[in-house]
C-alpha cells in the first residue's frame, strides 16, 4: 500500500524530483495535499533513520525551556515525528517573552539541571557563554558519530551561522576560526521595511530607498489617526538592535572601536551624529506619540491595525501582521532598505532565535539528538512550508520553489527583500560582556533626545563618555 | 505515677519555648542567609558574564556610587516618588475616611467599593492605565482631547511620566490608607468630641486639636507601611515604562533588577539593594520610635 507514493517521496528526498513535480504527480495519483504531507514526512523520517543511529538514546527524555513563539508552535507540531524517529520523549515549559529571559537567567545561573536545552538569542550567549552556562556545540557538530550525515551544517546562511559563534574575547570577531558555537540558529529576522501598500498608494508616496526618503515619506504619511513610521522606543537594548542599528551600520558606523582588545565608544563620530539627528527628527515628526513605550509588540500591532504606514523593524513582524485577523491583513508589502544612499546593499542587523545546550544538562548526547533534529533540514522545510517557521536559516529552504512561491503569493516583495539583504545580514554589534548595559543606555539616550531633554550632539558625547567609563571599569577599555 | 506525670509536663514545658520559637528561627535563617549573601556580593566585583574578573573589592561598589550621577538620580527619583505618592495618598485617604466616618449603610457600602483597586495587582493596574492612556484608543487620552488638551503623552514623555505612575499608585493604594484611617476614626472615643460640641468648638479646630492628634498613631502606621512599599516601588513603573523615558523613573528596584537580570552585574545590583535596605531601616526606625513615644504619651494622658 502506498508503495508508489512512497517511491515518489523517496525520489524527492534524494533530489531526483523537484517539489513542484512531486506535488503534480501526487495530484495525478489523487493523493490529497495533507496525505502527501504525511507520506513525505514519514519517508523523510525513514530516510533520516537509514543513515544514522537515531535510536541510540531511545527511552531518554529531554527537557526544553521555550519562548511562546510561532517557531515553538512549529516544533511542537512536528514533535511526533521526532519521537517516532528516536524513541525519545520531549518535555517542555513555555513562557511568554516578557519573563522568558529572566527565567533562563535564573535557571542557568543557579546551575539547575532541569532544562537540557533552551531557546535563546545570540546576544544572550555573550553572557551565557563566558559565564560557563552553555556548551560549545562544535564538539557535537564536527563529530560524525553524533551528528547525522544529512545535517548539512554548511547549509546554514553564513552570516547567521557566524553570528552565533564567538571566541569569548571582548571585541573578538563573530564566526572567527577560534570561535565557539554557543548556539545553533533556528529562525531569524532581518530588519527592513514593511509598509501598508494601500496607504502609500493613496498618498502617492513611493517606497523609500534611503534614509532621507524614509524621513520624507514618513512625514507625508503622518496625519489624522495614522503616523508614518513605526520603530521601537522602549528603554531597552531591543530598541537599538532592529531598524536603528541596521541603518546605522549601513553608514559604516560601529558601536565600539576595538584597539587590540581595548574597546571604546564609537558612536560620537560626525556621521553618527548626522544619522542620530535624522532618526530623532523622524520620530519626533512622524513617529508614534507614545514611541518611548513601544516594544516590537506595539510596532507590529500598530502596523496591523492601520495606525502606522510603515515599520523599519523585523521583517517577520510585518509577515505576521499580514495574516490572522489583523485589520490590514493582505495589504502589507515589503522592501529591502539601505539607509545610506551610497551603500551598495542593505546591512540589516539580525535577531536569531537559536537553540543552546545547558552545561548542567545531564545527558548532552541525547540533548544533541534533539537539537540536530530541530535545527535540521527536514524540520526546517516542514516548518517553513506547513507552519510559520520564517525566516528559515537554511539556504536549501530558501531555494525551495514552493516556499518562495508561497511567500510571493501572499507577501509581496518578501522573498526579494530577503535575497537582496541576506548577504549583508549579520549581527553588527561588537560582541562583549557589557552588551545589555551599553545598548540599554543607548536607548535611554535616544529617549532623552527625542524628548528634547538633551540635544543630539551633547547626548552622544555623554553616552560615549559613560560607555568609556563602564568599559574601563569592567576592564575592557 | 505522679512524679512521672510531673516529669513529662516538665519536659514539654522545657521544650515548649524552643518548639514555639522554631518557626521564627526558620524565618530568621531564611531571611538572614540571603541578606548576608547579598552583603557579601555587594562587596565584590561580580558580573556573571565575566566570572574571571570576580574578586573582593570591598567598598568600591559603594564608593563608585558617590561619583555616579545615575545613582544620585535613582536616589532622588525614589525619594520624590515615595514622598509624592505617600503625601497625596494620605491627604486623599484621610479626606475620604472623614467623609465616610459616620456609620451608615451607604457609607459602609461605599467604603467596601472603594477597596476594589486594592485588590488589583499593581502591575495589572499599570497595564490597564497603559491602555487607558494610549494616544490612539485610550479613554483617558480621549477625555483630555475633549478638554482641549491635545498631545499629552502620559508615560512616554519625561515631563508627565512621573505624574502618570504616581496616578496609578494613588489609584491602587489610596484605599489602603483610607481603610486604616477609617478604622482609626471609628474607634476613637466619643467623649472628647461630645465635650467639644457642647463647648461649641468649631469643626476645624476640632479636627486639628482633637481628631488629628488622636489619629496620629494610625496615620503613622499607614504612612510607615506605604512609605516602605513606595520606596521599594517596582511593578507599576516597570510595567509602565521600564524606568524610562531616559532615566526619568529609574527607582532603586528597577535599576537593581535591570542590573541583575539584564547586565548580570551582581555586585552593583546588591550594593544598590543594600542602600535601599539602609534607607528603609532608617525610616522604619524613626517611625517606630515615634509611634512608641506617641503610644506612651497617650497612655500617660489616660
Amino acid at each position: 500500500m502506498y508503495d508508489k507514493e512512497k517511491g515518489l517521496a523517496n525520489d524527492f528526498l534524494q533530489g531526483k524530483l523537484s517539489r513542484r513535480e512531486l506535488i503534480k504527480r501526487f495530484a495525478a495519483m489523487g493523493v490529497s495535499a495533507s496525505a502527501a504531507g504525511v507520506i513525505l514526512n514519514m519517508q523523510a523520517s525513514n530516510a533520516l533513520a537509514a543513515d544514522f543511529d537515531w535510536k541510540k538514546h531511545s527511552g531518554k527524555t529531554v527537557k526544553l525551556l521555550l519562548n511562546k513563539h510561532p517557531y515553538t508552535d512549529a516544533m511542537i507540531a512536528n514533535l511526533d515525528n521526532f519521537k517516532a524517529l528516536t524513541g525519545m520523549e520531549v518535555e517542555y515549559d513555555i513562557f511568554p517573552e516578557d519573563v522568558y529571559f529572566d527565567k533562563v537567567t535564573a535557571a542557568l545561573s543557579s546551575g539547575s539541571s532541569e532544562y537540557d536545552a533552551f531557546m535563546t538569542g545570540a546576544y544572550m550567549t555573550w553572557t551565557y557563554g563566558p559565564a560557563g552556562w552553555i556548551e560549545d556545540l562544535n564538539e557535537w557538530i564536527t563529530d560524525p558519530e553524533k551528528t547525522n550525515p544529512n545535517y548539512n551544517w554548511d547549509d546554514m546562511l553564513e552570516g547567521v551561522r557566524a553570528s552565533c559563534a564567538w571566541n569569548g574575547q571582548p571585541g573578538g570577531e563573530l564566526g572567527s576560526a577560534d570561535a565557539k558555537q554557543w548556539c545553533i540558529p533556528w529562525g531569524y529576522e532581518q530588519n527592513n521595511l514593511a509598509y501598508n501598500a494601500e496607504m502609500l498608494d493613496a498618498a502617492g508616496v513611493n517606497v523609500p530607498t534611503n534614509m532621507d526618503e524614509l524621513v520624507e515619506a514618513a512625514a507625508k504619511l503622518t496625519g489624522g489617526d495614522t503616523y508614518g513610521i513605526g520603530v521601537r522606543g522602549s528603554r531597552s537594548w531591543a530598541t537599538i538592535h532592529p531598524g536603528f542599528l541596521s541603518g546605522y551600520a549601513n553608514y559604516g558606523q560601529k558601536d565600539l572601536n576595538n584597539d587590540g582588545g581595548r574597546l571604546s565608544a564609537a558612536m560620537n563620530t560626525d556621521v553618527s551624529r548626522e544619522f542620530h539627528t535624522k532618526w530623532v527628527n523622524m520620530i519626533q515628526n512622524s513617529g508614534a506619540k507614545d514611541w518611548a513605550t513601544h516594544t516590537w509588540y506595539q510596532v507590529g500591532t500598530d502596523l496591523g491595525a492601520g495606525k502606522s504606514a510603515m515599520i523599519y523593524d523585523a521583517d517577520i513582524l510585518g509577515y505576521f501582521m499580514n495574516g490572522g485577523d489583523n485589520k490590514m491583513a493582505g495589504k502589507l508589502a515589503y522592501a529591502p532598505f539601505a539607509a545610506n544612499p551610497d551603500a551598495a546593499s542593505p546591512t540589516p542587523n539580525i535577531w536569531i532565535w537559536s537553540l543552546a545546550m545547558a552545561k548542567a544538562s545531564k545527558d548532552k548526547d541525547a540533548t544533541w539528538q534533539f537539537l540536530q533534529w530541530a535545527s535540521g533540514p527536514e524540520h526546517g522545510m516542514f516548518g517553513a512550508t506547513k507552519m510559520d517557521f520564517v525566516n528559515p536559516v537554511r539556504k536549501s529552504v530558501w531555494a525551495d520553489e514552493m516556499f518562495r512561491e508561497r511567500l510571493n503569493s501572499s507577501y509581496p516583495g518578501y522573498v526579494e527583500m530577503h535575497d537582496v539583504s541576506a548577504p549583508g545580514a549579520k549581527i553588527h554589534f561588537t560582541p562583549q560582556p557589557l552588551f545589555f548595559d551599553l545598548t540599554t543606555e543607548w536607548a535611554a539616550t535616544l529617549q532623552k533626545m527625542v524628548a528634547k531633554e538633551v540635544p543630539v550632539d551633547e547626548g552622544l558625547d555623554q553616552l560615549a563618555e559613560s560607555v568609556n567609563v563602564q568599559l574601563k571599569d569592567a576592564g575592557l577599555g | 505515677m505522679k512524679s512521672n506525670k510531673r516529669r513529662k509536663s516538665f519536659f514539654s514545658r522545657a521544650a515548649l519555648p524552643y518548639v514555639l520559637s522554631l518557626p521564627a528561627l526558620i524565618v530568621c535563617i531564611g531571611v538572614l542567609i540571603p541578606f548576608f549573601t547579598a552583603v557579601f556580593y555587594s562587596l565584590q566585583r561580580f558580573r556573571l558574564s565575566q566570572p574571571w574578573a570576580r574578586k573582593m573589592n570591598w567598598g568600591e561598589n559603594y564608593l563608585n556610587f558617590l561619583s555616579d550621577p545615575g545613582f544620585w538620580s535613582t536616589l532622588k527619583v525614589s525619594l520624590v516618588y515615595a514622598g509624592l505618592t505617600v503625601g497625596l495618598e494620605l491627604l486623599l485617604g484621610l479626606g475620604i475616611a472623614l467623609l465616610l466616618r459616620r456609620r451608615s449603610r451607604v457609607n459602609n457600602f461605599v467604603s467596601i467599593m472603594l477597596l476594589m483597586p486594592l485588590m488589583t495587582a499593581p502591575a495589572l493596574a499599570a497595564l490597564m492605565f497603559k491602555l487607558m492612556t494610549n494616544p490612539g484608543f485610550g479613554i483617558l487620552s480621549y477625555f483630555l482631547t475633549l478638554l482641549g488638551i491635545e498631545d499629552f503623552r502620559w508615560g512616554s514623555a519625561p515631563s508627565s511620566a512621573l505624574f502618570t505612575v504616581v496616578l496609578v499608585d494613588i489609584w491602587v493604594y489610596t484605599p489602603f490608607i483610607m481603610i486604616l484611617l477609617l478604622a482609626g476614626l471609628r474607634s476613637l472615643p466619643t467623649q472628647p468630641f461630645e465635650a467639644a460640641a457642647l463647648d461649641g468648638v468649631p469643626r476645624i479646630q476640632q479636627f486639628f486639636r482633637i481628631t488629628l492628634p488622636m489619629l496620629t498613631p494610625y496615620i503613622l502606621t499607614a504612612v510607615l507601611f506605604r512609605l516602605l512599599e513606595s520606596i521599594q516601588q517596582f511593578d507599576i513603573i516597570y510595567a509602565m515604562t521600564q524606568g524610562g523615558p531616559g532615566d526619568t523613573l529609574m527607582v532603586f528596584q528597577v535599576e537593581a533588577y535591570l542590573n541583575f537580570f539584564q547586565s548580570t552585574n551582581v555586585g552593583r545590583s546588591s550594593a544598590l539593594l543594600m542602600i535601599l535596605w539602609a534607607i528603609t531601616f532608617v525610616i522604619s526606625n524613626i517611625f517606630i520610635k515615634n509611634w512608641l513615644r506617641l503610644r506612651e504619651r497617650a497612655r500617660g494622658e489616660v
